[in-house]
């Protein structure tokens, strides 16, 4: 049973209850991204104001780790400040791409190290990814 | 006696164990076949005793090689009921010789009328096919200013062929329809769309990709023009496919790719080239996977194909019985096991009927149940927007499953909507 290392309780929970679901108004940057593997997909607007995020709302498709990814990161991501913001992303990321031999920074990432176990099967990463990258793209937008 | 005991013998893979002491379900042979010993056997005795290029070594390994080379070419014609050897090209996979045939269309170098092709000319596919047979034609109509266009698909899955006439007319140059989909694994009936083509002029090319490893299939018996298999599908090795064309067309056409072998004599300034079928095999071909295809022909034909594809029809009724006592899972192709292969695509709801996407059933299939299932669009995305969805999760059979493994697949669907209820 591999995969219930894989299938954290935590990402279930999100996958099951996303937070902050729904494209919203106002937004300063609006980007589309698309897994072209898999046809995940997710449009996400960010409202920045004074290096402060505002909100992130988001709209996609896709399995319960790309969802439950968005999910984390509308949590994580609003509330911050732009540059706090990319740092999770970089830590995710530098996590999302270790092949499951990098140590998390709990204290950066929070939550969204319940995603540690989708590093180790790199079919999978870009589906955690999908919505990170796309909320680097939108923040780089908006700026 | 077609035993499939005796058979799942004959692919040391079947009886690993993956990682966690999982034993392995394999149902993605749609994807890519296992290998029997008799074809691994045959590529490492090659490769350890009598290897050598083929063609252009003039010595004993050269015509070793040379010879085990082309006996492969005259099995596969065989295997396919080709009338001349001459019209077996080798090819690095099917998706080359679907391009093969579409850059003989639309190129300066070709005279012959039947391959001119410019604005006012239309090129039919169907919404049913494998990326590599939409994106070769995309291409050609980009590359020349003709005009792309294709059967519909009905509900069920099958093709629809009420637009036959309209669709298949005097502009068509050519038809290329896949012969099973990859997908619905509806098996298509050729002759009413081939009597069309024939009527007005067009030439047609059959995707059988999907159909020459499953089930006896005749080129003459079936008439068409040119036929494109693969054959790491058919219990042979990645790295070679086929095309078979008729001597008449392939002569006509222009060389696909330059360089080695393909020639008849070369000066600076221009080339002549080599009859078919080297004309279309540039460069060192996949000298030691050809050999592995002939040996998996030959694998395949001392089993029968008649009996390959009676078991796997048994096996997709008992599979489409099996699949449709899952409650939430729906069948995305013909329901009923008429005129159609052993490859299933589905989707998949959980008890509360929200929809499980299909990387979440093949993960947990795969890591709790070692059950290999391929999970996606399969290279065929127009006709998952056909259908509306995303993507789907696809069981594909081959004459080495059993009726315990397609079990074993029912059992982990309803453990994963237990996972994701």
């Amino acid at each position: 049973m591999i995969a219930e290392s894989m299938y954290q309780e935590l990402i279930l929970e999100h996958y099951k209850h996303p937070q902050g679901r729904g494209l919203r108004d106002p937004f300063d940057a609006e980007v589309h991204h698309v897994n072209p593997t898999c046809g995940d997909e997710i449009t996400l607007r960010v409202k920045v104001d004074e290096g402060k995020v505002l909100d992130v709302s988001y709209e996609g498709q896709g399995c319960s780790i790309s969802q439950a990814a968005a999910s984390v990161l509308h949590e994580l991501a609003t509330g911050s400040t732009v540059e706090e913001s990319l740092g999770v992303v970089d830590e995710f990321t530098r996590l999302m791409q270790g092949r499951g031999q990098v140590e998390a920074d709990e204290d950066v990432l929070g939550d969204a190290v319940a995603f540690a176990g989708v590093a180790k099967y790199p079919a999978r990463v870009k589906c955690a990814l999908l919505s990170w990258m796309a909320y680097k793209d939108a923040v780089v937008r908006s700026a | 006696m077609f035993d499939v005991d005796l058979i799942r013998k004959d692919f040391p893979v079947l009886s690993r164990e993956l990682p966690g002491g999982r034993s392995l379900v394999y149902l993605d042979s749609g994807n890519s076949s296992q290998k029997p010993n008799q074809v691994i056997d045959t590529m490492r005795d090659h490769l350890a005793h009598h290897y050598s290029n083929v063609g252009r070594a003039h010595h004993t390994l050269g015509a070793e090689s040379t010879a085990a080379y082309e006996d492969a070419r005259d099995v596969i014609a065989a295997f396919v009921g080709a009338p001349s050897r001459d019209e077996i090209i080798f090819t690095k996979n099917a998706s080359e010789a679907l391009n093969l045939v579409a850059y003989a269309f639309g190129n300066p170098i070709a005279t012959d009328e039947r391959f001119r092709v410019g604005p006012g000319d239309e090129i039919v596919i169907s919404e049913m096919e494998h990326h590599s047979n939409i994106v070769p034609w995309q291409l050609l109509a980009q590359r020349t200013g003709a005009t792309l266009r294709w059967f519909k698909v009905t509900d069920e899955g099958r093709l629809d062929l009420d637009d036959l006439n309209d669709l298949v007319n005097e502009r068509t140059k050519i038809v290329s329809i896949v012969h099973q989909s990859n997908v619905l694994g509806t098996v298509n009936s050729v002759s009413p769309i081939l009597a069309r083509a024939r009527e007005v002029g067009a030439l047609m090319m059959l995707d059988a990709s999907q159909s020459v490893p499953h089930m006896p299939v005749d080129v003459t018996e079936l008439g068409v023009d040119f036929v494109a298999f693969t054959g790491h599908k058919m219990v042979g090795p990645s790295g070679i496919g086929v095309l078979w064309g008729r001597r008449e067309l392939l002569d006509a056409m222009p060389p696909f790719l330059g360089g080695g072998e393909m020639i008849e004599a070369v000066w600076m300034d221009r080339s002549t080239y080599a009859p078919v079928p080297h004309k279309f095999e540039a460069g060192t071909p996949p000298i030691v996977e050809a050999i592995g295809l002939g040996a998996a022909a030959d694998y395949l034909t001392g089993i029968g194909m008649a009996d390959v594809k009676a078991h796997e029809k048994a096996l997709t009724g008992y599979a489409l019985d099996a699949l449709g006592e899952v409650p939430g899972l729906k069948v995305i192709g013909p329901r009923t096991n008429i005129s159609r292969g052993g490859t299933i695509s589905f989707t998949l709801k959980n008890l509360s009927g929200d929809d499980i996407h299909p990387h979440d059933v093949g993960q947990v299939l795969d890591d709790a149940f070692g059950i290999a299932v391929r999970v996606g669009h399969h290279c065929a995305r127009p006709l998952h927007l056909r259908f509306g969805i995303p993507a789907t999760t696809r069981a594909s059979l081959y004459l080495y499953n059993t009726t315990d493994e397609i079990d074993a697949l029912a059992r982990g669907l309803h453990h994963v909507q237990k996972v994701f209820g």
